[in-house]
C-alpha cells in the first residue's frame, strides 16, 4: 500500500508559490492512498503547461507528452494494458485549446480512465493569455481589450458528449476534492474531472476569493447525479453562484468492454508467438 | 487487312468504366484467372477522388515471363462506358480489341478513328437483365466475353468468382460470364490475335496482393497489437485490410478521430509494451509530426507507413509520387534518429516491415515505411510468405523474470550502445517514466546544458548499433552487373518499371544494372559509393520534380548524378517511355 511518503520525488517543484495545482497534486496523491493503490500500477499522462510538470512530482509511472495529446496518448495505453489505472492531468488550455479535437471522442469512447484538468482560465506558463475558459472581456497581454467570445463549457460538452462521470471540484477545498478524485477513480469509464485552480500570478480576476464566494457542492443541494437533465441545467449555473461536485454519474459499456479479444487478457499479455498468417495468404491465391 | 500472327501468353488487357462500375474488382478477377493459370501477373488501377461517375480503369498484364509492372500499350479493351473507349482507344496496339455493349454505346466511325481495331460488341445489359442481376454485372459478362475471345477457360474464371463473391452472388457471376463466353464464342471465334493458355505453373501456388495488404500481413505476422490511423487515401486499404482480421489474430484496429490522435495513441500503446503502427499519407504525416519527434524523444517503439500521394497539399488525393522523401527523413523539430524504409515492390512491403518492427524496438526510435499509391494499391503476385525469414527481435524489453532488482530501473539509463532497457509500465516495484522534455535518466524533466548534450549524444549513439545490425538486412538491391554502361537509381515503387524498362535497354544491347535503394535513412553509403565509382553514366529515376535522391546521394557522397529521369505528373512511368527517355538522356 502507498504511502505519501512513497510519492515523494527528488525533483524540485517550480509551480509559483500558493499556485493551485498544489491542490490538485496533494489532493491526487491523498486520493492514491486512500484507494490504497499500488504506484507501479498507476499511470500519469501529462500534457504541456504549468500542469504537465505534476509528472515530476508524483512517484508513479508517467509520459509527459506534448501539448494537448494527454487524452491519445493515455487511450493507447489503457487499451495496451487496462489493468493500468489510467490518469490523464492537463490544462485548460492544453484539453479545451489545443486538445479539444480530443475530447468529446475519449469522452464518447467511455475509455476507462480518468482526466483531470487544472483549470486556471489563462495561460500561465506562456506568460498570460487567453484560453478557451476565460471570462468574456478578460484581458490579457494577448487579448488586451479583452477576450472576445464568450468561455467554452467544458461540464455542458462532456454532459452531451455521454459522459458517464462528468464532475467539478476547486482546489481551494481539498476534502472535497479528494474526495471527487477517489469516486473518479473508482468510476468505471472515463471520468472527467474538470478542477478549478486559482493562477495567482497571470489570473487576476478568478482568484481564491473569486472563487470562494462563488462555489457551492451539489450533494448539498440535494442534486441528482443520474439525472442528465438537471446536471445539463447546472451545467449551464454561472456567476453569483458556481457549482461543483459530481453533475453526473452512469454506467455505459466502456471501449475495451465492447472488444471480445481483451475478455480475457489485456493486449499486451495476448501472445505475438505463433502468429499463423497462412490463412490469410490461403485467401489471396 | 493486315494479318497478326496469334501472339499467346502476353498481353495487357484495361477495364474502364465509372466510379461504382466495380473496375478494379472485375480487373482483380481477371488478373488472379491469369493467376491461376500459371501466368505472370501485374494489375494497377487509376481512379479519381469521386464515388459515383468520371473515369475509373484497371490495367491487368500476363505473361508466360516474369514481369514487374504493366505495359505501355493495351491489347484488349474492356469499355463498360464511352469514356473509355476515347481515352484509350489511342493506346490500342493495331489489331487489338474493345469489349463493349454496341446498344448502350453508340460509337461512330469518326469517333474511333482508326481502322485497325477489332470492335467486339456483346449485348452485356441485356445479359444483365435477362438474369435479373444488379448492372454493376456487366463487368463479369464483359470478363465472360474476353475469356471467350483469349480461347482461355472458364473453368478457371468460374473459380476465382466462386472464391471471391458469397454463394449466391457467386452463382450469378457465374452465370453472366458463361453467357458473355457464349456470346462471344457464337459470334467471334478465332478472330482475336491473341490467345491465353494454362501453362505447366498453374494453380494455387502464388499470392496476388496489393502493397497494403503485404504491410498489413507483416504487422499481423510481426505481433503488431494496436493499429490506429485516420482514413486518408492511398493509406486506407490498410485500415480495412486489418480491421476485419483485429479479434482473430488478438489486435485492436481502431479509427482514431485525426492522424495527431493516431500517432498519439500508437506512441501510448507501445510505451505500455505492445508494437504498434499507424499509417497515412502526407497530409496526415504533416498532423503526426509533432508526435514523431515525441517518439524521437521519449525513444519510443512505433512503426509509420507514409503512402505517398502527390503534394504539395491535397494534390492528386488518388495518384501517386515521391514527393515526400526529404519530409520524412527530416519531418519534425530538433534532431534525433530514425529508421526510413523504402520497399519497392509487394514482397518487400511484407519482409521490410517486419524488419520495420524490428528496428524499432531494438533501437527504439520511430520507423518509418515509406511508399506510394502505385505500390500499395497495385496487385503483384508472389511467393507466399516465408513466416519464418525475419525473426521478431523485441530487442531490450525486460520482462519480469528479466528483470535484475539489484538496481533502481531508469527508462533513460546511459549504456554503452545508447539503448536502454525497456520495461513495460506495470511491472511490480518499477517505476517507467518518460518525457517529450529533455529529461535525465529517470525521465525527469531537466535543462542542464550537460545532460542535455549528454542525453542528444545517447540518442545518437544508437546510430552507431544499428549500422552494425543492417548488416543483416538488405539495405541496397543490385539488379544487372556491377560495371555496366547505364547504372540506373532508385528507390520505392519506381522499382517494376525500372526492372521492365532494363528489359528494353538489353534488347537495345546496353549493358544495364540497378541499384535499388531501399534504406534511405540511415542512408547506405557504401554500396551507393561502390556503384558510384564503377559508374559509366548514371540515371536517377523518381516520380518527383527535385530529384530529391540525387540531393541526397550528393549530401552523402558529395557525386553529383549524370542524368535525373522525373515524372511528376501522379502517373508511374511505363516500361517503353521509361527506357526512351533513358536512351534519349545518355
Amino acid at each position: 500500500m502507498v504511502t505519501l511518503d512513497d510519492l515523494k520525488t527528488p525533483a524540485k517543484n517550480t509551480w509559483c508559490p500558493g499556485c493551485g495545482n498544489f491542490g490538485i497534486l496533494m489532493g491526487f496523491k491523498r486520493a492514491l492512498v486512500q484507494l490504497g493503490l499500488d504506484r507501479d500500477q498507476v499511470v500519469l499522462v501529462s500534457g504541456i503547461g504549468c500542469h504537465g510538470k505534476i509528472v515530476n512530482y508524483v512517484n508513479i509511472n508517467g509520459f509527459h507528452g506534448i501539448h494537448g495529446r494527454v487524452l491519445p496518448l493515455a487511450t493507447g495505453i489503457k487499451l495496451a494494458n487496462h489493468n493500468l489505472t489510467v490518469v490523464g492531468f492537463a490544462g485548460d488550455a492544453d484539453c479545451y485549446d489545443e486538445g479539444w479535437g480530443h475530447f468529446s471522442h475519449a469522452i464518447r469512447r467511455n475509455i476507462d480512465m480518468t482526466l483531470i484538468v487544472h483549470n486556471n482560465m489563462v495561460l500561465g506558463l506562456t506568460t498570460g493569455q487567453t484560453t478557451a475558459t476565460s471570462q468574456e472581456g478578460f484581458k490579457t497581454k494577448s487579448t488586451p481589450f479583452g477576450s472576445i467570445p464568450p468561455a467554452l463549457n467544458p461540464i455542458a460538452h462532456a454532459l452531451v458528449s455521454n459522459g458517464t462521470f462528468v464532475a467539478r471540484g476547486y482546489s481551494g477545498d481539498m476534502r472535497h476534492l479528494v474526495n471527487l478524485m477517489v469516486e473518479a477513480l473508482k468510476h468505471k469509464g472515463f471520468a472527467f474531472l474538470d478542477v478549478f485552480q486559482p493562477c495567482v500570478t497571470f489570473n487576476y480576476l478568478n482568484t481564491y476569493d473569486w472563487f470562494r464566494k462563488r462555489v457551492y457542492k451539489l450533494e448539498e443541494e440535494g442534486h441528482d447525479y443520474a439525472d442528465i437533465e438537471t446536471a445539463l441545467e447546472r451545467s449551464f449555473e454561472w456567476g453569483d453562484r458556481i457549482p461543483i461536485g459530481i453533475f453526473y454519474r452512469a454506467e455505459r459499456p466502456t471501449f475495451r468492454g465492447s472488444l471480445p479479444q481483451l475478455k480475457e487478457a489485456p493486449l499486451r499479455e495476448l501472445s505475438t508467438e505463433d502468429i499463423d498468417i497462412t490463412p490469410i495468404l490461403r485467401t489471396m491465391m | 487487312m493486315l494479318v497478326f500472327s496469334l501472339i499467346v501468353n502476353k498481353i495487357s488487357v484495361l477495364i474502364g468504366g465509372e466510379a461504382g462500375a466495380g473496375i478494379t474488382r472485375s480487373g482483380f478477377l481477371f488478373a488472379k484467372a491469369c493467376l491461376r493459370g500459371g501466368l505472370h501477373v501485374f494489375g494497377t488501377n487509376d481512379y479519381q477522388s469521386l464515388i459515383r461517375g468520371g473515369h475509373n480503369f484497371y490495367i491487368v498484364r500476363a505473361d508466360a515471363e516474369e514481369l514487374y509492372s504493366q505495359a505501355d500499350t493495351i491489347d484488349l479493351l474492356l469499355a463498360l462506358n464511352k469514356e473509355t473507349i476515347l481515352l484509350h482507344k489511342d493506346e490500342l496496339v493495331p489489331g487489338g480489341g474493345i469489349v463493349y455493349d454496341a446498344e448502350a454505346i453508340a460509337l461512330s466511325d469518326e469517333e474511333l478513328g482508326r481502322d485497325d481495331l477489332k470492335l467486339y460488341s456483346a449485348p452485356l445489359i441485356e445479359i444483365v437483365k435477362e438474369l435479373e442481376g444488379e448492372l454493376i454485372m456487366q463487368n463479369t459478362v464483359a470478363l465472360g466475353a474476353a475469356v471467350a475471345l483469349l480461347d482461355y477457360d472458364l473453368k478457371i474464371l468460374n473459380a476465382v468468382l466462386r472464391d471471391t463473391f458469397k454463394p449466391k452472388v457467386a452463382e450469378l457471376n457465374v452465370k453472366a460470364a458463361k453467357k458473355g463466353y457464349d456470346y462471344a464464342r457464337e459470334n467471334y471465334a478465332g478472330d482475336f490475335g491473341y490467345r491465353l493458355e494454362r501453362t505447366a505453373l498453374g494453380g494455387k501456388r502464388k499470392i496476388f496482393l496489393t502493397g497494403n495488404e503485404a504491410v498489413g500481413l507483416a504487422a499481423i505476422q510481426a505481433g503488431c497489437k494496436f493499429y490506429a490511423a485516420y482514413p486518408m487515401t492511398p493509406a486506407t486499404p490498410l485500415l480495412h485490410f486489418l480491421a476485419p482480421l483485429d479479434r482473430e489474430y488478438g489486435m485492436i484496429v481502431m479509427q482514431a478521430e485525426s492522424e495527431i490522435a493516431a500517432i498519439n495513441m500508437v506512441a501510448g500503446a507501445s510505451f505500455a509494451g505492445v508494437r504498434a503502427m499507424t499509417a497515412t499519407s502526407g497530409g496526415g504525416f504533416c498532423l503526426m509530426s509533432e508526435g514523431l519527434g515525441m517518439i524521437g524523444m521519449t525513444e519510443t517503439p512505433v512503426v509509420i507507413t507514409l503512402a505517398q500521394r502527390p503534394g504539395p497539399s491535397t494534390g492528386l488525393p488518388t495518384y501517386t509520387g515521391q514527393g515526400d522523401l526529404r519530409f520524412v527523413i527530416h519531418a519534425s523539430q530538433g534532431e534525433f534518429p530514425r529508421v526510413v524504409i523504402a520497399p519497392g515492390d509487394v514482397e518487400e512491403c511484407f519482409y521490410k516491415t517486419l524488419e520495420a518492427f524490428n528496428l524499432a524496438e531494438r533501437f527504439q526510435m520511430p520507423s518509418i515505411i515509406i511508399t506510394d499509391k502505385y505500390l500499395v494499391e497495385s496487385h503483384g503476385a508472389a511467393d507466399p510468405f516465408d513466416q519464418d525469414i525475419i525473426v521478431s527481435d523485441r530487442g531490450l524489453l525486460l520482462t519480469d523474470d528479466k528483470y535484475m532488482r539489484e538496481e533502481e530501473y531508469l527508462r533513460h539509463r546511459f549504456t554503452e550502445d545508447g539503448v536502454s532497457p525497456r520495461i513495460m509500465p506495470g511491472t511490480v516495484g518499477v517505476i517507467v517514466r518518460t518525457s517529450a522534455n529533455e529529461h535525465d535518466e529517470h525521465g525527469f524533466t531537466t535543462d542542464d546544458p550537460e545532460l542535455t548534450t549528454k542525453m542528444a549524444d545517447k540518442r545518437f549513439k544508437k546510430l552507431d548499433a544499428l549500422a552494425k545490425y543492417l548488416e543483416k538486412y538488405e539495405t541496397t538491391k543490385l539488379y544487372g552487373p556491377h560495371e555496366a554502361d547505364i547504372n540506373i537509381l532508385g528507390w520505392g515503387s519506381t522499382k517494376g518499371p525500372i526492372r521492365e524498362a532494363m528489359k528494353l535497354l538489353r534488347n537495345e544491347h546496353l549493358k544495364v544494372s540497378y541499384l535499388q535503394i531501399i534504406y534511405l535513412t540511415p542512408f547506405p553509403v557504401a554500396s551507393v559509393q561502390r556503384i558510384l565509382k564503377s559508374a559509366k553514366t548514371t540515371v536517377v529515376v523518381e516520380n518527383n520534380k527535385t530529384s530529391q535522391l540525387s540531393s541526397l546521394i550528393n549530401e552523402h557522397l558529395l557525386s553529383d548524378i549524370d542524368h535525373k529521369i522525373l515524372k511528376y505528373d501522379g502517373r508511374p512511368f511505363n516500361p517503353r517511355e521509361l527506357s526512351q527517355r533513358i536512351m534519349d538522356a545518355i
